[in-house]
């Protein structure tokens, strides 16, 4: 067992390590900068945030978006875990295979194949563009990537405790309830952020499927940096970087503590045995 | 069947039915109308108002319109091969990168995995276009890039990076290099250190080792990683239009040009389409390779 790096790894995993954050370090350092030239020091100053923070349309936009998030976020995931438990558990029925194919499918689906797919779908049927059309785009992305995680840990859980529950006299629906979403629940939480956060960041679909009054964040930011680089979006930028990082770091800290008290469970289980 | 069990595989099935498969329909129904300027811009190729016959009448009057367009114009061949091109020698650049910190990340102590592992992950979470703009900064000719050249005197003129084919290459690096990392790692990190140790007593060079053991058992990894990255790349519309010149024809932009600027739906459903049928070899290769990966690995 290596217990220290070689010279070769650590140099590796410094350049490596350093490609990925060094241009997102430039944009944190100099939302703080004082002068309006971006890369010109001019000292430090929270100026870009307060002028941010004061911007109704930004304001706005990120109203809209966490909104859309939340909701097309938890109708992923309810659909996800539908599909999933389908995929998984409910054996074979008719036309599995395409099912199968339409989850697979918009996962390697380029972004505005669907974003046109579905737009020609709204314009067919008449529902006017807005925040619906966008929520429920997002929210058939999303459910395919919710399927994937839930069913992967879906499959990995021993099926006889089901079927002990149904024996011992549970409904199908109370042991779903009791026994699978219990062990499943880490996997459904996953899934609800991976969406939440794919629908924050998605600039491509939401375009296709937004109307007016509907602009959502990215549209926004979007809109703003094709005029160029600028101390407000830095400011923007370093904000939704803090937000992200925060609830990356908080949901991996309790990944690890949940990890860890079922080892404990194991090895107390284990000793009793 | 039983109602719920029936009712738990219909909700979403219809769901992905209404949302993936009909527009999908559509798409194709409209890259077979003809462009009219009207509201919305198509006259479609054929509606079930007149009846079988009428669609039948319909069927016979398909002319492939769009599709000749695109064969005619030169461009969007253009656009679909540079795409391809793109696509693949940023996906080896991904790979020649992400390898070594793959390597390094599995080979590290144990307990600093798990970390290395967030902090690879972690700018992925951060917004995709956050992560371009940031590349801008850096790469225009009064970015950093240049900034930093020519206070150290290795250049006197900015170099133009911005705006070019080079700007395309790197932002599909920085942005799908966790995309390859991942796979990479996943398989490095399942070679059974004993190997390499049984090899090293029987002389094997720390290189030789590593070209017929490491490498062979990394193929897998490296397989998904790179369909991983291919296969969205060639679509990819941001990191084109953000980072790259008007001379960087990319399909995604084209077709996003088709539709936003040109107003021409028709042409942008085609372009769609063919699009699909393009990724649709890399998909079931990746899919197959997937599938026996897991077989071997069950």
């Amino acid at each position: 067992m290596i217990r220290r790096f070689n010279m070769f790894n650590l140099t590796s995993l410094t350049f490596g390590l350093a490609f990925l954050y060094l241009p997102l370090l430039l944009v944190v350092i100099y939302s703080f900068n004082d002068s309006r030239l971006v890369t010109v020091w001019g000292g430090f100053s929270t100026k870009w945030y307060g002028i941010v923070l004061n911007n109704d349309a930004y304001l706005e936009a990120a109203w809209i978006t966490l909104r859309i998030a939340f909701v097309s976020a938890t109708l992923a995931t309810v659909l996800g875990t539908l599909s999933a438990v389908a995929m998984v558990r409910a054996g074979s029925f008719p036309g599995r295979t395409l099912f199968s194919g339409m989850i697979f499918a918009p996962l390697v689906m380029p972004e505005v194949v669907t974003g046109l797919s579905l737009l020609l779908l709204f314009v067919a049927i008449g529902l006017d563009r807005g925040f619906w059309t966008i929520t429920i785009a997002h929210a058939t992305f999303a459910m395919c990537y919710a399927s994937v995680v839930i069913s992967s840990r879906l499959a990995s859980f021993d099926r006889s405790l089901e079927d002990a529950a149904l024996d011992l006299g549970c409904t199908p629906f109370s042991a779903f309830r009791q026994v699978t979403l219990p062990v499943i629940a880490p996997a459904v939480i996953s899934a609800w952020l991976l969406s939440f956060t794919l629908s924050l960041d998605d600039l491509v679909i939401a375009t296709f499927t937004s109307g007016p009054g509907s602009t959502t964040l990215p549209m926004k930011l979007y809109s703003s940096v094709r005029l160029g680089v600028s101390p407000e979006i830095n400011a923007l930028s370093t904000m939704l970087i803090g937000i992200v990082t925060a609830g990356v770091i908080t949901a991996s800290l309790v990944n690890r503590r949940q990890e860890r008290r079922r080892q404990q469970d194991h090895r107390a289980a284990a000793a009793a045995a | 069947m039983r109602t719920p069990r029936k009712l738990l595989i219909l909700t979403p099935y219809l769901w992905l039915g209404l949302f993936f498969l009909v527009p999908f329909l559509i798409v194709i129904k409209i890259a077979l109308s003809d462009s009219v300027t009207a509201s919305p811009p198509y006259a479609p190729a054929f509606s079930l108002d007149d009846g079988l016959a009428g669609l039948r009448a319909s069927f016979a009057a398909l002319d492939f319109e769009n599709f000749l367009w695109l064969a005619e114009d030169g461009i969007y061949l253009k656009a679909y091969l540079n795409s391809v091109k793109v696509a693949a020698i940023a996906t080896l650049l991904t790979l020649l990168i992400g390898y070594p910190v793959a390597y390094a990340m599995a080979k590290a102590p144990r307990d600093w995995r798990k970390t290395l592992l967030l902090l690879v992950i972690l700018p992925f979470w951060t917004s995709f276009l956050i992560r371009i703009y940031a590349w801008i900064g850096i790469l225009k000719n009064e970015g950093f890039l240049n900034l930093a050249l020519m206070k150290l005197g290795i250049i006197d003129q900015p170099l133009a990076i911005m705006h070019t084919e080079l700007a395309v290459y790197i932002g599909i690096v920085y942005s799908y290099l966790p995309f390859m990392i991942l796979p990479l790692y996943a398989s490095l990190e399942r070679i059974d250190g004993k190997l390499l140790e049984a090899a090293e007593d029987l002389g094997c060079s720390a290189f030789a080792a590593f070209r017929q053991i490491t490498l062979p058992l990394s193929l897998p990894g490296v397989v998904a990683g790179c369909f991983l990255v291919f296969i969205p790349a060639i679509g990819e519309f941001v990191i084109p239009d953000l980072l790259g010149g008007s001379g960087t024809l990319m399909i995604g932009k084209t077709l996003w040009l088709e539709f936003f600027s040109n107003r021409d739906w028709g042409v942008a459903a085609a372009v769609a389409i063919v699009l699909l049928t393009i990724l649709i070899v890399p998909i079931v290769l990746f899919q197959r390779h997937q599938q026996k990966h897991q077989e071997e690995l069950g």
